[in-house]
C-alpha cells in the first residue's frame, strides 16, 4: 500500500514563532485519517504547507509522491480541499462558486452528482454568498470537493459549522468516499466524528506529532476502565499498572494499563463477580490524556 | 410602537470612537477645500470689476451651471458659494451616508449588532446612536466652517448662513439614510440606495441651473442639494429655505425608527435579489472570475467618467473668457497642459487629470489581488489547479483593460462635450480620445508598481501602492506650479506622456514607460510566486 501523504521532520516559522517543530505525518492510501490537536497545534499551516500555498523551512513533505511547492499546479487537479474557515465573494451565488470550482478542476462530475449533493445538503444555490451563514459557507466548499473526482480530499475542520443534521448527512459522504478508493485527510476538533469515521489517527501538539497509530493501537497503549459489582470486597494494592481505584461496599472502580488487565481480571473473580463492564478508553479520554502534562514531558525525544 | 433607547449614549460614544480617525479626515476634506477656494478668490480677485468679470463667464456658460450651479451674487462669499457650495454638501452627504449605514446595517450583515443586542440595549438605540453621531458630525462640521470662513474675512452672517446650507444636507440625509437602512437587505443595498438619491439629487439640480429661464429650473427644488444654492447665503439669505432640510431630516428619523420597530433583526423590507443558481458559461477560469468581480465597480467609475469628463469637456470653448481677467489662474493652466494656447492648455490638463484618475483606478483594481489574497475565495482557487501566475495574472489584466477603457471613456466623453459645443464633434473626439489614451503608459506604470509592492512587500503592498499613486499625483499636479527641478518633475512617468492636443509625441518614451510597466508587473509576479501566501 502506498502513501498518499508523506511528511517527515515538517518545520515552519512565522517571524520567531515556531508553527511547526518537526512534524510527521503518514496517510496511507484509501484511508480516512484524523488530523487532531488543539487550536494553535499547526493543523492548519500543515494542511497549507501540504497545498503548497506555504513553503516549509525544513523537512521533508511529499503528496502523491511529489513536492508540493514545486509541482502545485498540476498535483491539485488530483485533490479536493475544504478550508477551515471558508470565505466566498459575496456578490457570486453558491451555485456559481461550486461551477467556477468544478470548471477550474476541468472535471466532468456532472450535473447529476452536483444536483444530488446539494439536495442532500440542503443548500439554496441561487442565494449571494454574502447572505450565507457559516455553515451554508462551508457547504459550498464541500460540495464543490465532494462533487470533484479528486483521489485525496483535504478537509480542515469541515462540520464547524454544520448542525448535526448535516453532520450526519457528511459522515455519510465521508464513508462513500473511502468505499470508491478515496483518501480523506481530516483536520477535526469533533472527536467523535473523528472516531467514528477514522482508519487512523495522527494527534498533534505545539506542532509535533505526539501519536500516530489506529485507534486499536493507540488504545493499547493507554488504559481500559473497568467497574464491577462484587459479592466480596477485594484488594488491588500493590498491583502495577492499576490507578484511581474506588472501592464502596461491593462496587469498584479503577482504570487499568492493557498490560495488567489479565491480573485484575483474575483478581475479580477470586471475590465473586456479579457484574462487570469494561470499556477501552474513547478518543477524548486519549486526546485529554495527551494534553494533561506539560508538553515538554511527551514532545521532546 | 415602543421606544427603546437605554444605552444609546454609551453606543454614541462608542461608535464616534471607532470613527475617530475617519470623521476628523472627512470634515478636514470640506474644511480645507471650501477654506482654500474662498482665499484664493480673496486674493486673485481683488476687484469688484475682476470679480464681475469672472461671474459674467460662469452665469453664461451652461457647463458650468451644470457643474456649479447658479452665482449669487459678485462677492468672494457668492464666489466661493458658487464655485465650491455643491461640492462641499455632496461631501458632507457622502459622509454622513457612510456614518449612518456603517452604525446600523453594517454592523447588523456582520454579527456585531446582535452582540450589542443582547446587552442591555434598547432596541432603538443602535439607529439612535448612529443619528447622533451624524448629526455631531455635520454640527462640527458647520461651527468649524463658519469660524474658518470668518476667519478669512467673509461676511459672518454669510458664512454663517453658507455653512449651514451644506451642514444641514448632512442632517437631510441623515434621515434619508436612516430609512435607507431600514429598507435595504444589506449594507451595501442601504449605501447603494442613498448614494442613488445623492446623485438624482445632484442630477436634477444640475438641469434645474443650467436649463436657463426658459427650461425647468424648478427642478432646482425638488432634492436637498439644490436647497444649499437657493438659500443664496452671501445675497440676502433666505433662513426659511433651512426648514426644507430639517423637516426632511425629522420626517426620515421619524419613519426611520418607525420601520425599525416592526422589522426583524437581519431583515430588509425591500427583498434581497437570488441570483443564478449555476454559473453562466463564461465563468471559466481566473481571468473570468476576475472580470466577474471587477466589472459592477468598473461599470461605475466609466458613468462618473463619462458625465464629468463631458461637462469638463464643454466647458473648454468658454475657457478663455473665464480667465480672461486672471493671467494667474492662465499660467497654471499653461503649465499643467504644457503650452500657452488656452483652450488646448486646458484640455492637456484635463487629459492629466484623466490619466491620475485611471492611474487610482488601476491601483485599486490591482489591489484586489491582496484583497483576495487575505479574504475571499483565493485560496479555493489556487488550490485548484490554477497556478499563481495564472490567477495574479487574470487581475492584473482586468485591472489594465478597465485603466484603458477609463481613458477611452474620458476621450471620447471630452471630445464628444467640446464638440458639440465648439463644432466639429467626429475630429475632436477622435483627438481627444487619442490624447487620453496617450497618458495609458503612465497609468500603467503606476498600476505595475502598486502589482510589484503586492508580490515583494506582502504586509505593505496596499500601503505602498497608494503612496506611489499619491506622490505621483502630487508630483505632477504640483510640480510645474511649485517650479520643482526637473528630475524631481521626471520622478512622475507623465512627465514622459505628451501634452495633447497640442504637445509633441514621443514614440521611443511611450515605448520604454510600457516596458517600464511590464518589468515592474513580472517582478511582482516573479515575487508572488515565490513566497508564502497570507492567511
Amino acid at each position: 500500500m502506498t502513501n498518499v501523504i508523506e511528511a517527515t521532520g515538517l518545520r515552519k516559522r512565522f517571524g520567531k514563532e515556531p508553527a511547526l517543530d518537526g512534524l510527521d505525518l503518514i496517510v496511507r492510501q484509501g484511508e480516512v485519517h484524523a488530523f487532531l490537536g488543539p487550536n494553535g497545534a499547526g493543523k492548519t499551516t500543515t494542511i497549507r504547507i501540504l497545498l503548497g500555498l506555504l513553503r516549509a523551512d525544513g523537512g521533508d513533505v511529499a503528496l502523491l509522491g511529489r513536492d508540493p511547492w514545486r509541482d502545485g499546479t498540476s498535483l491539485h487537479a488530483r485533490i479536493a480541499y475544504v478550508p477551515g474557515d471558508v470565505t466566498l465573494w459575496p456578490a457570486l451565488t453558491g451555485g456559481e462558486i461550486i461551477d467556477l470550482l468544478a470548471r477550474l478542476r476541468g472535471d466532468g462530475s456532472g450535473p447529476r452528482r452536483r444536483r444530488e449533493l446539494i439536495e442532500a445538503f440542503d443548500l439554496d444555490p441561487a442565494k449571494k454568498a454574502r447572505a450565507y451563514s457559516k455553515g451554508n459557507r462551508q457547504k459550498v466548499a464541500l460540495i464543490a470537493a465532494l462533487a470533484s473526482d479528486a483521489e485525496l480530499l483535504l478537509l480542515d475542520e469541515p462540520t464547524s459549522g454544520l448542525d448535526p443534521l448535516m453532520e450526519a448527512v457528511f459522515r455519510q459522504r465521508v464513508e462513500a468516499e473511502r468505499r470508491d478508493g478515496r483518501s480523506v485527510l481530516l483536520s477535526s476538533h469533533v472527536l467523535a466524528e473523528a472516531e467514528a469515521l477514522a482508519d487512523r489517527v495522527t494527534i498533534i501538539r505545539a506542532g509535533r506529532t505526539v501519536e500516530t497509530g489506529t485507534l486499536a493501537e493507540l488504545r493499547h497503549l493507554t488504559r481500559s476502565t473497568v467497574s464491577a459489582q462484587l459479592d466480596r470486597p477485594v484488594s488491588l494494592d500493590g498491583l502495577p499498572g492499576v490507578h484511581d481505584v474506588t472501592l464502596s461496599g461491593g462496587s469498584l472502580r479503577c482504570a487499568v494499563d492493557s498490560a495488567a488487565l489479565n491480573e485484575v481480571l483474575r483478581r475479580l473473580t477470586t471475590a465473586g463477580v456479579r457484574s462487570l463492564t469494561c470499556r477501552p478508553p474513547t478518543l477524548e479520554e486519549l486526546f485529554l490524556r495527551q494534553y494533561a502534562g506539560p508538553p515538554a514531558a511527551t514532545v521532546r525525544t | 410602537m415602543r421606544w427603546s433607547l437605554a444605552g444609546t449614549g454609551t453606543l454614541a460614544r462608542f461608535a464616534l470612537r471607532r470613527d475617530r480617525v475617519m470623521l476628523p479626515a472627512w470634515i478636514y476634506l470640506v474644511l480645507i477645500g471650501v477654506s482654500e477656494t474662498a482665499y484664493v478668490f480673496s486674493r486673485l480677485y481683488r476687484t469688484p470689476s475682476s470679480r464681475a468679470g469672472l461671474a459674467a463667464s460662469g452665469a453664461g456658460n451652461p457647463a458650468l451651471l451644470f457643474l456649479y450651479g447658479r452665482l449669487g451674487g459678485t462677492s468672494v462669499g457668492a464666489l466661493t458659494a458658487w464655485r465650491y457650495g455643491v461640492w462641499a454638501a455632496l461631501f458632507a452627504v457622502l459622509m454622513t451616508i457612510f456614518i449612518v449605514v456603517r452604525h446600523t446595517r453594517a454592523d447588523e450583515e456582520a454579527g456585531r449588532r446582535e452582540l450589542i443586542g443582547s446587552a442591555r440595549v434598547g432596541r432603538q438605540a443602535p439607529l439612535a446612536a448612529a443619528a447622533v453621531v451624524a448629526v455631531t458630525a455635520n454640527l462640527a462640521l458647520t461651527a468649524l466652517l463658519t469660524l474658518a470662513l470668518v476667519v478669512i474675512g467673509l461676511p459672518a452672517a454669510g458664512s454663517a448662513a453658507f455653512a449651514l446650507a451644506i451642514g444641514s444636507c448632512g442632517l437631510a440625509f441623515t434621515g434619508i439614510s436612516a430609512v435607507a437602512a431600514q429598507l435595504a437587505a444589506g449594507a451595501r443595498g442601504a449605501r447603494g440606495l442613498a448614494i442613488g438619491l445623492l446623485g438624482l439629487s445632484f442630477l436634477l439640480r444640475a438641469i434645474g441651473d443650467s436649463a436657463g429661464a426658459a427650461g425647468p429650473a424648478w427642478l432646482t427644488w425638488a432634492l436637498p442639494l439644490g436647497w444649499t444654492e437657493l438659500l443664496r447665503p452671501f445675497g440676502g439669505p433666505r433662513w426659511w429655505v433651512l426648514a426644507l432640510p430639517l423637516g426632511l431630516c425629522g420626517l426620515g428619523l421619524w419613519a426611520a425608527f418607525a420601520l425599525s420597530g416592526r422589522r426583524d433583526l437581519g431583515a430588509g423590507l425591500l427583498p434581497g435579489r437570488p441570483g443564478r443558481a449555476s454559473a453562466s458559461a463564461l465563468l471559466r477560469g481566473p481571468l473570468a472570475l476576475a472580470w466577474r468581480l471587477e466589472w459592477p465597480g468598473l461599470t461605475g467609475w466609466a458613468a462618473g467618467f463619462l458625465s464629468i469628463f463631458a461637462v469638463c469637456g464643454a466647458a473648454a470653448p468658454g475657457i478663455g473668457s473665464l480667465f480672461g481677467t486672471s493671467g494667474a489662474l492662465r499660467g497654471e493652466f499653461a503649465r499643467l497642459g504644457g503650452q500657452s494656447a488656452v483652450v488646448n492648455a486646458y484640455l492637456a490638463a484635463l487629459m492629466l487629470l484623466a490619466g491620475l484618475v485611471a492611474a487610482g483606478y488601476g491601483v485599486s483594481a490591482v489591489l484586489r489581488l491582496s484583497a483576495e489574497e487575505t479574504g475571499p475565495g483565493a485560496d479555493l482557487i489556487l488550490a485548484g489547479p490554477v497556478g499563481r501566475v495564472r490567477w495574479a495574472l487574470g487581475h492584473l489584466l482586468v485591472a489594465a483593460l478597465g485603466v484603458a477603457s477609463l481613458l477611452a471613456v474620458a476621450g471620447i466623453a471630452a471630445g464628444l462635450g467640446y464638440g458639440l459645443r465648439a463644432g466639429g464633434t467626429g475630429p475632436e473626439t477622435v483627438r481627444l480620445l487619442g490624447a487620453a489614451l496617450a497618458q495609458l503608459p503612465a497609468a500603467l506604470v503606476i498600476a505595475a508598481v502598486a502589482a510589484a509592492a503586492f508580490g515583494l512587500l506582502p504586509d505593505a503592498g496596499t500601503a505602498a501602492g497608494w503612496t506611489a499613486l499619491g506622490f505621483v499625483t502630487a508630483v505632477s499636479l504640483l510640480g510645474p506650479s511649485l517650479r520643482l527641478p526637473r528630475w524631481a518633475q521626471d520622478a512622475s512617468p507623465f512627465a514622459f506622456t505628451p501634452r495633447l492636443p497640442g504637445g509633441a509625441v514621443s514614440g521611443f518614451a511611450l515605448a520604454w514607460l510600457l516596458a517600464l510597466a511590464a518589468g515592474l508587473a513580472a517582478a511582482g509576479l516573479a515575487a508572488f510566486r515565490g513566497r508564502d501566501l497570507r492567511p
